[in-house]
């Protein structure tokens, strides 16, 4: 029986980054009460993977995505984002960046209670002042098994269906990256493994590339890479893992 | 409790101040309104005193009718009244004057002030000054015919000096005198923006017509005579039309007339501050009520802590009374300090009144600061309420949501019994035979407001399809951010409509006023398009004040006339009521037209003596026929038996006529005041610009007089009436200016609530322009309903009063061009309101947003 290989060689990584940071730093408030949250963090996010962030409570990794993201300014460092340097981009340009590169799926999903699953759906385009191509939103909505739920609200959905909504309305324009952050934070183990079954489906059917933060190896075991975060710096970074190896991982840096 | 109440109000400053704002305008609008008019009150006081300060007892002519109009019509007497009051024992000095109205030209050539305004004394200027309440600075006393003194306040405005010559009239043409003295009333150098034109007494009596009479007679006591003795010497000495009163009960009968004019205002100012506090209350309420619902989870916490259903209640009280005092302060002195620029404006403008101070009594504090606490607290008692429903379990549940009321089930119920009795309350006022006029619009106003609860309680119900059809424009022309926005001002249906309910009520009432405005112009329009079949009236410049008869003759002379008709009025008792008794000639047919219910347009030509026409209207109310005898009771003291000879047919939109016309003749011999309301004109070749021209320079000697044709007739007539609307218009603006403060409140309280959506859709990307449309255009589609709700009301009061009062010139014609502007005006303060609360939403930081619970 081979040893479990607990310290693995860098994945490698076999396509062009989409996103990519460079020495980033994040420093929260000045003087005596600073936190360093991310403390020189480099990363490239390849095409078409599903890449998880990992980290114990504090380890700067929600912040790494944050930035990754264009929500969040480095204090220091380089973030580019579909060969874009993000840095020097007004609020007014970052938003557009957002809005044609970037889809996002919340813990809580952040639908509009009053628009329908379909506008929720449509939102980030219709914030654009766009349409979805013919036939897509059928083929999106059928992919995400919400075709018979599409006139209803959020009110009226489960927690399931209704990140369900949330994956689709980050799936709808066929964004350069998708952003999950703890996608199944909030819903049980049963719904968990169908969201994250679509997440994955969502990367090898449309070669989506996604990042997703997240406190649940289940999920990052989907991954086809693994980034272990410790106090704001990456300690480690796998390849594809089981849940187990993924906790033990975990366990290892957070007691590091 | 007391200091989780004060430390939570602490935490909200914004909110609590937008709050407060809802109570402060209302209250400065009270508090102004009584410094204001108390002020002028004690100022008008103290003229009124020093006109009589070296006097002890006064001699008057007394009307035989009282009439509103006290002045010209007071008949003055005979000069031998004088002698005798001279040689009583208890007399010291005595002095007649004639006090009437005159008018000074100014050196352009128009009349200074208005004609209300022109103040004509004259004294025995030989005798002893020592009761003249006019005080010479230069110059002289003017003696004979030719002179005058004027008030050193006009002289100084119009650059008149000791010398130079200054054009004055009375009942008749200008004339030139020369200023030998500048006068001083007591110690200010005017009263108000009077002017004051001294005369001579013998030429004063002759230019009055007055000649061997007198108004008014000074009388000081010799020493050792109380007042009350020397009244008691002069009264055997009275005749029908003459009184005697304490100088000290004169001079507050003198101001009985300005203090109640003054005490309208009050009363109206204080009614549009109430109104405003109305609103105020709707917005405060509103506020409390979202606020509860968002302090839920803090509010089922001190539950779980121990606090007592009365202590959450005492809390929620406690805040709102906190505002209440706060706001009231607050209002208190803007509404001093919008009296002391008030004063200030008057000042600069010349009218100088004796007392330097404002007056800002004991009552105006209490009364501001009650009335502003007071609403606060009512205004607080449902949401406190709610608040002590929200169980202790719901600090621990997720998602929890308000308890409704008990009562929720019978909301609707309640609320169309609101609006019904609202309904039957304001028709049985305006409807009901035989009310008093003060019931009618007490029952009115009480059902107004009743509406006004009834419907905002209704209201919710009507947010979601309002908010649809009157978002269409916003979600067209806004994208997704209109879109959105009208889905947001549907979401929470009674918060929309309770914010939307306050701006309801401004908009309600303004319509109202626009509509009935609407309904007296067209009538009147149409009344003065059948009736004035004249080319030419002449009338008094400005407000239409009546002008000299003798403007009449002087225009008869200019070349091309061909008749002239004077019209001539005043009040005089008929039964138990006084009416207004119109003076025609018999040319009059030809310059109105005249449809006659019964006798022909002979009728005015025929009066003779004892002859009379009357309205149908009059006709019916008193059962009148031809050949009915009427009793006239004159101010002057006499007694008039007429017979009807016809009855006259008047449009709804009223007429030159009261409801009794007689003849010139009889109406001159029998009334003191014979000056013309209109003097009507036809002329060859009708009106064309140089007739308009031979007619102006006919009456050249007439500033006070101007042409009119029948459009500028109606164009001035409505001028006056488009003005007192802007007036009310402005009031009404600010009760909607108070229910914008509850729109920002329900914004900026929203915006906070969906922290976290707002912080999604920017993540998604929406940018922060769109996120200022969304919440704008939800301010919009607020404003919007309220102001469709608020027509909808306006537009349907408006018709139940005009049916009630179609007999008294006013129609039903709604102001669809005025409805327009308001819609307008809606849309601009909805997207006004929404600056703050938009700025906010976009300000947003979108990483805290999202994480914000």
């Amino acid at each position: 029986m081979e040893a479990v290989q607990i310290y693995p060689e860098p994945y490698e990584r076999v396509s062009v980054p989409v996103v990519s940071a460079e020495n980033l730093t994040r420093r929260y408030g000045s003087g005596e009460t600073a936190v360093d949250a991310l403390r020189g963090v480099s990363v490239e996010v390849a095409t078409g993977e599903l890449t998880a962030v990992m980290g114990p409570s504090g380890s700067g990794k929600s912040t790494l995505m944050h930035i990754l993201a264009g929500l969040d300014r480095p204090t220091s460092g380089e973030v580019r984002i579909a060969d874009t340097a993000i840095g020097n981009l007004n609020d007014s340009q970052l938003t557009k960046l957002r809005r044609d590169h970037i889809g996002f799926i919340f813990q809580f999903f952040n639908l509009l209670p009053m628009l329908t699953a379909k506008e929720n759906i449509v939102l980030p385009m219709s914030i654009a002042g766009d349409k979805p191509e013919a036939g897509w939103l059928e083929e999106l909505t059928a992919k995400v098994g919400l075709t018979d739920r599409l006139t209803h609200r959020p009110s009226e959905l489960s927690g399931g269906q209704q990140q369900r909504v949330a994956i689709a309305r980050a799936l709808v324009s066929k964004p350069t990256v998708m952003f999950a952050d703890e996608p199944t934070g909030n819903l049980d183990s049963r719904t968990s493994s169908e969201i994250l079954e679509l997440l994955r489906d969502s990367v090898e059917s449309y070669g989506q590339t996604t990042v997703m933060v997240t406190h649940d190896a289940h999920a990052a075991a989907i991954a086809d890479r693994i980034l272990f975060l410790a106090d704001g710096l990456i300690v480690k970074d796998i390849g594809p893992s089981s849940a187990h190896e993924i906790l033990e991982a975990l366990e290892e840096v957070t007691t590091r | 409790m007391i200091t989780v109440a004060l430390k939570g109000l602490l935490g909200r400053k914004l909110r609590a101040t937008l709050t407060a704002f809802a109570i402060v305008l209302g209250v400065a609008m009270i508090s102004g309104s009584f410094v204001l008019t108390d002020t002028l009150s004690k100022s008008f006081d103290g003229i009124y005193h020093e006109s009589y300060k070296s006097t002890d007892a006064v001699v008057s002519s007394k009307q035989a009718v009282k009439t509103e109009d006290g002045s010209t019509e007071t008949p003055a007497f005979s000069a031998a009244v004088l002698k005798q009051v001279e040689s009583l024992p208890g007399v010291r000095t005595a002095q007649g004057s004639i006090e009437d109205e005159a008018q000074l030209v100014g050196k352009s050539g128009k009349p200074i002030g208005s004609a209300d305004d022109g103040i004509a004394i004259a004294v025995d200027t030989s005798a002893d000054q020592s009761q003249n309440p006019l005080k010479l600075v230069s110059g002289r006393w003017p003696s004979g015919d030719g002179e005058v003194a004027i008030d050193k306040s006009t002289a100084e405005k119009e650059h008149f000096e000791v010398g130079q010559t200054v054009g004055a009239f009375a009942d008749g043409p200008v004339r030139k005198y020369e200023v030998t003295g500048i006068v001083r009333y007591g110690e200010v150098d005017s009263i108000g923006g009077a002017t004051i034109t001294v005369f001579d007494l013998s030429t004063a009596q002759r230019l009055f017509d007055k000649q061997g009479k007198l108004d008014l007679i000074r009388v000081s006591a010799k020493t050792g005579v109380t007042e009350a003795e020397l009244v008691r010497q002069i009264r055997p000495l009275l005749t029908a039309t003459t009184e005697v009163k304490s100088a000290e009960a004169q001079a507050s009968s003198d101001s009985k007339e300005t203090q109640s004019d003054l005490n309208f205002i009050k009363y109206m100012l204080l009614g549009f501050g109430g109104i405003a506090l109305f609103v105020g209350s709707f917005v405060i309420a509103n506020t409390l009520a979202i606020t509860v619902a968002q302090r839920m989870r803090e509010l089922a916490t001190l539950r779980t802590l121990g606090a007592s259903r009365r202590q959450v209640l005492g809390s929620v009280v406690l805040e709102s009374v906190v505002i209440g005092i706060f706001g009231s302060a607050i209002g208190l002195f803007l509404g001093l300090g919008i009296a002391a620029g008030l004063n200030a404006i008057l000042k600069a403008t010349g009218v100088d009144l004796p007392s330097e101070s404002l007056v800002f009594s004991g009552r105006t504090i209490l009364v501001s600061l009650g009335v502003g606490t007071l609403i606060a607290l009512l205004a607080s008692l449902r949401p406190a309420l709610r608040a002590t429903r929200v169980e202790p379990i719901a600090a621990v549940r997720e998602g929890a949501v308000m308890p409704t009321s008990r009562f929720a089930r019978y909301a609707l119920g309640v609320s169309l019994v609101v609006i019904a009795a609202a309904v039957a309350l304001s028709s049985w006022s305006v409807f009901a035979h035989g009310l008093e006029i003060k019931v009618r619009l007490f029952g009115l106003g009480g059902g107004i407001l009743l509406l006004f609860v009834g419907v905002a309680m209704i209201a919710k119900r009507l947010v979601r399809p309002l908010a649809y059809v009157l978002g269409i424009p916003g979600a067209r022309l806004g994208g997704t951010a209109g879109k959105l926005a009208r889905q947001n001002a549907m979401r929470n249906p009674s918060r929309t409509a309770s914010t939307a309910a306050a701006v309801m009520i401004g908009i309600a009432l303004i319509t109202f006023v626009a509509v009935l405005g609407q309904g007296v112009r067209s009538s009147f329009t149409s009344a003065v398009n059948e009736l004035f079949v004249a080319d030419y009236t002449l009338i008094g410049s400005g407000e239409g004040a009546p002008i000299s008869n003798k403007a009449a003759q002087a225009v008869a002379k200019a070349p091309g006339v061909q008749v002239v008709s004077e019209i001539r009025s005043a009040e005089a008792r008929v039964g138990d009521k006084k009416i207004l008794i119109t003076g025609v000639d018999g040319n009059l047919t030809k310059t109105v037209h005249m449809t006659w219910t019964k006798g022909s347009s002979s009728v005015p030509a025929q009066l003779g003596r004892d002859g009379a026409f009357v309205t149908d209207r009059y006709a019916d109310d008193h059962s009148l026929q031809v050949g009915s005898s009427l009793r006239v009771k004159t101010p002057t003291g006499q007694s008039l038996r007429l017979h009807v000879d016809g009855i006259f047919d008047e449009p709804q939109g009223g007429s030159p006529f009261g409801p009794v016309s007689i003849s010139t003749g009889t109406f001159d011999r029998s009334f003191a005041n014979h000056d013309n309301d209109l003097t009507l004109v036809n002329v060859n070749g009708g009106p064309t610009a140089e007739n308009t021209t031979a007619l102006e320079s006919s009456i050249a000697a007439f500033p006070d007089a101007e042409v009119q044709t029948r459009d500028e007739f109606k164009d001035g007539k409505l001028k006056g009436l488009t003005m007192m609307l802007n007036i009310l218009y402005l009031l009404l603006g600010l009760s909607v200016i108070v229910s914008l403060f509850g729109v920002i409140n329900t914004l900026v309280l929203s915006v906070f609530e969906r922290t976290r959506e707002i912080g999604m859709l920017r993540a998604v990307g929406m940018t922060r322009r769109q996120v200022r449309r969304m919440v704008r255009h939800e301010s919009i589609v607020t404003a919007l309903i309220g102001a469709a709700l608020g027509m909808g009301i306006g537009v349907f009061l408006a018709a139940l009063v005009t049916r009630a009062v179609s007999d008294y010139g006013i129609g039903f014609s709604i102001p669809f061009g005025s409805l327009a502007v308001f819609t307008a005006v809606a849309v601009a303060a909805g997207m006004l309101a929404a600056i703050l609360p938009a700025r906010r939403a976009s300000k947003l930081n979108v990483l805290e947003a999202l994480q914000y619970e």
